[in-house]
């Protein structure tokens, strides 16, 4: 295990550490110490190693993530594993804003809650909430699955492209061109693996299953109220 | 009787043309806005409306050919590790593979790399062709973040962090449904033949103070090696220019309303944001309030055509300029070869702007195998190569008639404006007097 004190060596160090971690390294355990709050944690990592932050943090925290497991100990800011490749990310604590925006690929935890726009844009992330999401989540959201076991806010998947969103609570109101769809097994055992992969115990069945109508993928005159 | 009294003559309406007049049916038979390529047509003060003065008694001029004019440029030299440094100051400006077929961005990347210059990535990703072709490439980091990739970030020679477009300024993308071929598709990860809007915001960032994190992050990500620039449409250029220095931003790029866009509404590019010629001095004015004029580049775009465009944006304190419209044109883009088929599509040369329709005669904005073909982008990129150096030695010419040994030194004092309008946007005296309106007073 290495530990880096972030307060006392700076961010640059510890970014440009991670970052120079290839497949073959044999360091792969880090502790991040004293993050207070700080943006840009373990961005742009790339190599399968596990780091886990010993506190809450800023912006950003694991932006852009490629292959690396990235465990935060407390709650993290706007954008979390924002734009994420590869790898996982697992939050103990709340999110703000933008969880998971635009990701790629891999698998975002959060043990919490999430709040507004969590999953805006994700292109293929999973995303797994234990607790509730807010407004406009998942807002143009082309692909990927959303799980949420608690309940969502107003206007869940809002011109909403092909990722598929699962909440076990109640949604608020869903957004323009989202619709409850219905649960076949396949959605049931994508279900099943995300949530077992996230480490919570909530049954697949409990959950319903929401997606795009398709209503909006060609301009029509008769949606422009949509608009 | 009747043919002795005096008719009217049929007056048409300056307020109600016939051009205002067909889109009132052509939107009334439709239901839609009316979407095209290009940017502003309307007429808008623009360089044009300045001339240069030249040397004369109290100023002595260079030798052509003999005494050296120098064109280079080093773009982020506030905070990036490796600073951009180009042959020449005009730089070609994003535009996507999406809206541009795959030989049209390599036409781009190989006129460029010849020129000495950087080209641009645009809303969809980075290609390998383009990557290939480029020596010097700046990736855009859009609101979409279609086919947004780490590893392509890192691959970039200076990363373009996009608020907005001059044609746009506030609005997002469009890419209709029949520009969305299979490999669009998947770069931009979306079902093929929809249309595809892109977002106006950023999904992850708001307002200034955010923009200076998400700076941060690129840095991290990037480890400090290449610039970051900002770009915006010209609305607001003090204040823009300001906020940019503020966030962080090693390049502030303003694009003015004359600025091309691939697919927009009319609406939008015909009324939101300000000419190109009103946003210099602003911007300008703001470096040097923030002390960092020269520190912090400014690249101007929106409507450049020519060496004397070039010029006058430079001797106005940009630090370089940016072209879409015209790199597009040097390839090929309107040509009256294609005229016949120009004609066929309801258009003419030099007014063709379906360019969302993806059915460019001339093989540019399209991703039709077929028409793409008729572009050759060796060819092509050796007419962009011949037509930026052209622009080049022009810029050179005026500059060495001012006495100055690098285009840079051009300056305000260099210049007067043929019209009111053009003095009291660049502040330069209207011509044959030394008052310009505002003279005296602040923005
Ligand atoms: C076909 C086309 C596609 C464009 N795509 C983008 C884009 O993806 N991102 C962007 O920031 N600007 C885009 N632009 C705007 C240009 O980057 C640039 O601001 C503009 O073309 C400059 O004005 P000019 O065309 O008068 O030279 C595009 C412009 C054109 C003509």
């Amino acid at each position: 295990m290495q530990t880096y004190d972030l307060e006392a060596n700076g961010l640059s160090g510890l970014n440009s550490t991670l970052q120079s971690q290839n497949t073959e390294t044999n360091q792969t355990s880090w502790e991040v110490v004293n993050p207070k709050g700080s943006h840009a944690i373990a961005v742009g990592l790339d190599a399968p190693i596990e780091v886990t932050v010993k506190g809450s943090t800023g912006y950003y925290c694991a932006g852009m993530n490629q292959q690396a497991t990235i465990r935060v100990e407390g709650s993290v800011g706007p954008g979390v594993a924002e734009n994420m490749m590869s790898g996982e990310v697992i939050v103990d604590g709340d999110a703000s804003q933008y969880a998971g925006a635009t990701g790629h690929g891999g698998l975002l935890v959060i043990k919490g809650n999430a709040s507004s726009r969590c999953g805006i844009s994700m292109k293929g992330i999973d995303i797994v909430v234990h607790g509730n999401i807010g407004h406009m989540s998942a807002f143009m959201a082309q692909a990927g699955n959303l799980v949420v076991c608690g309940d969502a806010g107003d206007a869940l998947g809002d011109s909403l492209y092909e990722a598929r969103l699962f909440v076990r609570g109640t949604v608020q109101s869903l957004g323009a061109d989202c619709v409850e769809k219905e649960m076949r097994p396949e959605h049931l055992e994508v279900l099943k693996d995300l949530l077992d992969r996230a480490g919570c115990d909530a049954k697949p069945e409990e959950f319903r299953r929401y997606g795009s109508a398709r209503q909006l993928y060609n301009f029509d005159v008769d949606n422009t109220a949509a608009y | 009787m009747d043919d002795q009294i005096p008719r009217t003559v049929p007056i048409q309406s300056a307020t109600f043309t016939n051009p205002i007049n067909a889109e009132i049916r052509r939107a009334a038979a439709t239901g839609i806005y009316d979407i095209r390529g290009g940017g502003a047509k309307r007429k808008v003060p623009h360089f044009d409306d300045l001339l240069f003065l030249g040397a004369s008694v109290s100023r002595y001029p260079l030798e052509g050919y003999r005494e050296r004019c120098d064109t280079s440029v080093t773009l982020g030299t506030r905070f990036a590790k490796n600073p951009i440094h180009l042959d020449i100051p005009i730089t070609i400006a994003g535009m996507s593979f999406g809206a541009l077929s795959g030989p049209a961005k390599e036409a781009l990347g190989r006129g460029a790399s010849m020129a000495g210059t950087s080209t641009t990535t645009g809303d969809g990703g980075m290609t390998p062709e383009e990557r290939g072709h480029s020596s010097k490439l700046v990736y855009q980091y859009l609101p979409s973040r279609y086919g947004m990739n780490p590893n392509d970030l890192r691959k970039a020679d200076a990363i373009e962090v996009v608020v907005g477009q001059g044609a746009k300024p506030g609005g997002g993308g469009m890419l209709l449904g029949q520009k969305i071929s299979d490999r669009v598709a998947e770069m931009r990860t979306l079902p093929k033949g929809i249309d595809q809007r892109s977002a106006c915001r950023h999904p992850d960032w708001t307002g200034p103070d955010d923009l200076e994190i998400k700076i941060l992050e690129l840095r991290e990500i990037t480890n400090w090696q290449v610039p970051i620039y900002v770009k915006v449409g010209a609305t607001r250029p003090y204040y823009d220019t300001a906020l940019a220095v503020k966030a962080g931003a090693d390049v502030v790029v303003m694009d003015g309303m004359q600025g091309g866009t691939a697919a927009t509404q009319d609406v939008f590019i015909e009324h939101v944001g300000i000419p190109t010629l009103a946003c210099i001095r602003p911007a300008v004015q703001a470096l040097q309030d923030l002390g960092v004029h020269r520190e912090v580049q400014l690249v101007i775009s929106g409507g450049i055509r020519t060496g004397a465009d070039v010029a006058k944006a430079m001797a106005l304190g940009a630090d370089a300029v940016s072209i879409g419209t015209a790199a597009m044109i040097a390839i090929g883009d309107n040509d009256p070869k294609w005229e016949a088929e120009y004609q066929k599509l309801g258009s003419t040369t030099g007014a063709y702007d379906d360019w969302h329709e993806g059915q460019d005669p001339a093989g540019i904005t399209t991703q039709d195998p077929k028409l793409a073909a008729r572009l050759d982008p060796v060819d092509a990129g050796r007419r962009l190569r011949n037509y930026l150096k052209v622009m080049t030695l022009e810029a050179q010419t005026i500059a060495r008639a001012c006495g100055h040994n690098h285009l840079h030194n051009l300056e305000p004092e260099d210049l007067c404006a043929l019209t009111m309008e053009a003095a009291a946007m660049a502040k330069v005296p209207l011509a044959g007097t030394d008052w310009y309106p505002g003279k005296g007073g602040g923005y």
